[in-house]
């Protein structure tokens, strides 16, 4: 090439012309056009196609979409107002339904005059979630916890909420944003306890009976640090049997007791009460909060060189995952009565989460085990060549790596879990899908409306299952170690 | 190097239970054998003495018993005077048929839409990332009300289609009709009808249906002996015979003297009175349970194919075509391989999905599995803890066959490794 030069060839440019632009058709929105959506035959039957498909969703739901009605008592009143605003004839949809049933779908039947108590709760929860879903990000975390603050606070305004419980929240608020500026791993310690707040809050009573939960957590954990220079496995045994025998046997006794020494006791709500989106997301947090340990440990089991425990894994995952969820909620609602001792009746709400947690959990391991396979083998036989015993590393080597790769796995399961939790409509609980739109249409009022309850509920969990694979590719690319 | 653990002439101390890694396996896997004996006799004992208490006893004695309600429009003939077990096996049949139905149309929706969500087309890539969006973040349930409400609500009754200038009309070719009870669609009629076959228990298959099953079948057969006798030529020879126009004889003049010989016709609803009759009338309950399966499942299977098409990376396409393969050869021998191999597992995990969300069929009075056994049998006889044992059983025997069957597949078009 090197012997090629300028005065053996013909022509070389000595000064170049000026640019110009390209073609007019090579550019700007007739270049776009042309090479997105009229590139080929193919391509443009496919666009006109979608032009067709949009403009038949328009002209069909526009009028309905435009001739809402928002003020009216009942679906004959709504009927009337269109058909005085737009002619005889005219569609339209009636969200007055919302308007007038919204706290129903919210909140079921909990009392109004404690609306604020769950949505302290779900304000909390967040308070809860930022330290673990935002970890790294201050900035997100910020930003989280102040809409959350404002928003709960300005919510617990309108419901009209109690000043103390007001003055509680605003300092409980005002201590997460303090420690979410400075020291982040103190507000985990408030994460952990969120469940046991959580519950007291959504359905009241006495705060002893937390108190006491978490005393009996305590003395478990003391056995444990007591016992853990001896054995590992003896130390596990004991803290888990110290708090298990504890809360059978202790908790509730000494619950009572204390509360009549000293009462802390809030207005208590039954189970039957809750209902909606309020109940939806109770057991969709709870069971999300359940079933990635228990996934974990189910995947380890599996993974196990134990012949008994893998067996017994094998079986447990394979039987969960083979039957329909609703199967193992009637299993909740008609057969635990059977499996129990004669007498033993516990909350339809709590059944039902452990079915719920049980289900995902199956799910979740065989997610993680793909993970766990995932993983080169040297990272196993370096854990080994470090030293570390089993549960070292797993812990320190093994699942941090396993679970990264198994994040869309892992999100996609609890997104499924939490459209699931609409199947309690079956056992007899108000899902704010079937449950509490049957209820709304059993009123004379609003028999007959179907549309707008679907559209509402629909979008609310579009909303919440969106955000949530939207947080998985963040997490995703926030994890991701390689340089690219 | 000294082998500390395993040091000659030291005697097994009890410590060793808990410390030495030979035993301490065994330990655990013995506490965990109590533990799990220790609840099952647990639960087993409770159990029995809740029996006791409710003075029931734990036998499956009812399955025998007549059931007293009617299925509408069962596969196999069915009357309320028959057992709960003829009931059951009802409720099976109708989960397995709109299982397999509902797996075969999303898979082909699945695929489409996959596929339309990686064309280069703006608008319509768009559109269909609306759609899966749509169905995969919002409960099946919800789906499922809407098309039977739709159903139900939005198509005119029956005897909307009377009269002379009725108020719907019968679409495609006035061979369905869509009602709020039921949709009206064709049957299959003979003219030369050869009668069937009986099994015993009222079972019976028509004798055309097995010569339509064996012509079917013996003609795979046949096709894949031409396309061996192919293979060995152009080993042979080099040159690869022309075998397209043999296959589909092979696969279509058989059918087609059968049709001719049977008379094989469609006999299009016609409305008698107040119904449609002639035609076979499908409840709107499985319309609506079919097409929202369809639609739901078929939105993971999309993403599930494309994220398959994608795992195939483009340097394998780029070398097909060095090698002077045709776009359709370099489709169907180097891409679809490779990506089966990614798409079959989920694919069987969400055909098991598909299988067991059908007994949400409860929403719309499909009578499935868990509308007869576990529904109207369990309701009648007051039998919760069998019928629902059995239904659970049952349910997980279709889920095995069905990840059994699909594994077989796909342990032959995974990637064959040394």
């Amino acid at each position: 090439m090197s012997d090629i030069h300028a005065q053996d060839v013909a022509f070389v440019r000595d000064s170049m012309i000026p640019e110009s632009p390209p073609p007019q058709r090579q550019a700007g929105v007739v270049k776009w056009l042309r090479e997105n959506l009229f590139s080929g035959p193919v391509n443009t039957v496919l666009t006109i196609l979608g032009l067709l498909i949009i403009w038949y969703l328009v002209s069909h739901f526009w009028d309905w979409f435009a001739h809402s009605v928002w003020n009216a008592e009942s679906l004959a009143q709504c009927r009337e107002i269109i058909a005085a605003t737009w002619g005889e004839g005219a569609r339209g949809a009636c969200w007055a339904v919302i308007r007038e049933r919204w706290h129903q779908y919210m909140f079921g039947f909990y009392p109004p005059a404690l609306y604020f108590r769950p949505v302290m709760a779900f304000g909390f929860l967040m308070v809860a979630l930022a330290p673990v879903l935002f970890s790294e990000s201050l900035r997100i975390r910020r930003y989280v916890l102040i809409v959350t603050a404002i928003a709960t606070l300005a919510l617990m305004l309108l419901l009209k909420a109690p000043a103390g419980w007001l003055a509680f929240a605003t300092a409980v608020f005002a201590a997460a944003l303090w420690l979410a500026e400075r020291q982040v791993a103190r507000l985990l310690v408030f994460s952990a306890l969120y469940p046991l707040l959580g519950v007291w809050l959504l359905w009241g009573g006495s705060l002893w009976g937390p108190i006491m939960v978490l005393g009996a957590i305590g003395l478990g954990w003391l056995a444990w640090r007591l016992l853990v220079g001896l054995s590992p496995l003896v130390a596990m045994i004991a803290g888990v049997a110290v708090t298990v025998g504890l809360l059978m046997f202790l908790v509730g006794p000494a619950a009572d007791d204390a509360e009549s020494l000293l009462s802390l006791s809030i207005i208590p709500v039954a189970s039957d009460q809750f209902g909606g989106f309020l109940l939806s997301i109770t057991i969709g947090v709870a069971g999300i909060a359940l079933s990635l340990p228990l996934g974990i440990i189910l995947a380890l089991a599996r993974r196990s060189d134990m012949f008994l425990v893998h067996t017994l894994a094998v079986v447990f995952i394979e039987f969960i995952r083979g039957v329909p969820l609703i199967s193992l909620l009637f299993v909740a609602s008609l057969l635990l009565n059977y499996f129990l001792p004669p007498g033993t009746n516990f909350d339809i709400i709590l059944r039902v989460i452990i079915m719920v947690t049980l289900f995902a959990a199956a799910y979740m391991a065989e997610v993680i085990r793909g993970g766990l396979a995932a993983l080169p083998r040297g990272q196993y036989e370096a854990a080994d060549a470090l030293g570390l015993d089993y549960w070292k590393a797993q812990r320190l080597i093994i699942l941090p790596q396993a679970l990264k790769i198994s994040i869309p796995g892992i999100v996609s399961t609890f997104i499924g879990m939490f459209k699931d939790t609409t199947l309690v409509v079956f056992v007899g609980l108000f899902d704010p899908l079937k449950g509490i739109s049957d209820f709304v249409r059993a009123n004379f009022a609003w028999k007959g409306i179907y549309w707008e309850p679907f559209i509402f509920v629909g979008a609310i969990f579009f909303i919440i299952c969106f955000s949530m694979s939207r947080y998985s590719m963040y997490l995703e690319r926030r994890l991701r170690r390689e340089h690219r | 190097m000294v082998d500390i653990s395993a040091q000659p002439g030291t005697s097994f101390r009890l410590s060793m239970l808990l410390y030495d890694r030979r035993y301490r396996s065994m330990t655990i896997q013995v506490i965990v054998f109590i533990l799990v004996m220790a609840a099952g006799w647990w639960l087993v004992d409770n159990t029995i003495r809740n029996l006791q208490a409710l003075g029931k006893d734990f036998n499956f004695g009812f399955l025998f018993q007549r059931a007293g309600y009617d299925i509408p429009s069962p596969p196999i003939p069915y009357n309320s005077d028959d057992t709960h077990l003829r009931a059951a096996i009802v409720g099976l049949l109708n989960t397995v048929i709109v299982s397999f139905l509902g797996c075969i149309a999303a898979t082909i929706l699945g695929i489409a839409v996959g596929v339309a969500r990686l064309s280069n087309n703006w608008l319509f890539a768009r559109l269909m990332t609306v759609y899966v969006e749509m169905f995969r973040n919002i409960p099946l349930l919800l789906w499922i009300l809407i098309v039977y409400a739709i159903f139900t609500e939005v198509l005119p009754p029956p005897n909307a289609y009377r009269g002379e200038n009725p108020a719907a009309s019968m679409i495609l070719f006035d061979n369905v009709a869509l009602t709020n009870r039921y949709t009206a669609i064709p049957t299959l009629g003979l003219t030369n009808d050869p009668g069937h076959l009986d099994l015993g228990y009222r079972i019976t298959v028509d004798w055309a249906t097995i010569a339509f099953a064996v012509v079917l079948i013996g003609g795979w057969f046949i096709r894949k002996a031409v396309l061996n006798w192919a293979q060995r030529v152009q080993d042979a020879t080099g040159d690869r015979p022309v075998t397209w126009w043999i296959n589909l004889g092979i696969m279509l003049v058989p059918s087609l003297l059968l049709i001719w010989y049977f008379g094989l016709h469609l006999i299009p609803p016609e409305l008698k009175g107040f119904n449609f009759v002639g035609g076979l009338n499908v409840q709107n309950g499985f319309v609506a349970l079919w097409l929202a399966l369809t639609l739901y499942t078929g939105a993971f299977i999309a993403e599930i194919v494309r994220g398959g098409i994608l795992a195939v990376s483009k340097g394998q396409t780029e070398a097909a075509y060095a090698l002077g393969l045709r776009p359709n050869k370099t489709m169907k021998l180097v891409i679809l391989p490779q990506a089966l191999r990614v798409i079959i597992p989920p694919l069987i995990s969400q055909y098991l999905n598909l299988t067991k969300n059908s007994s949400l069929a409860i929403a719309v009075g499909y009578m499935d599995l868990r509308g007869t056994l576990g529904g109207t049998t369990l309701n009648q006889t007051g039998r919760e803890l069998e019928a629902i044992l059995l239904m659970m059983l049952i349910y997980l025997a279709l889920s095995l066959l069905i990840s059994g069957g699909m594994n077989i597949y796909n342990s032959r078009v995974k990637l064959k490794e040394r």
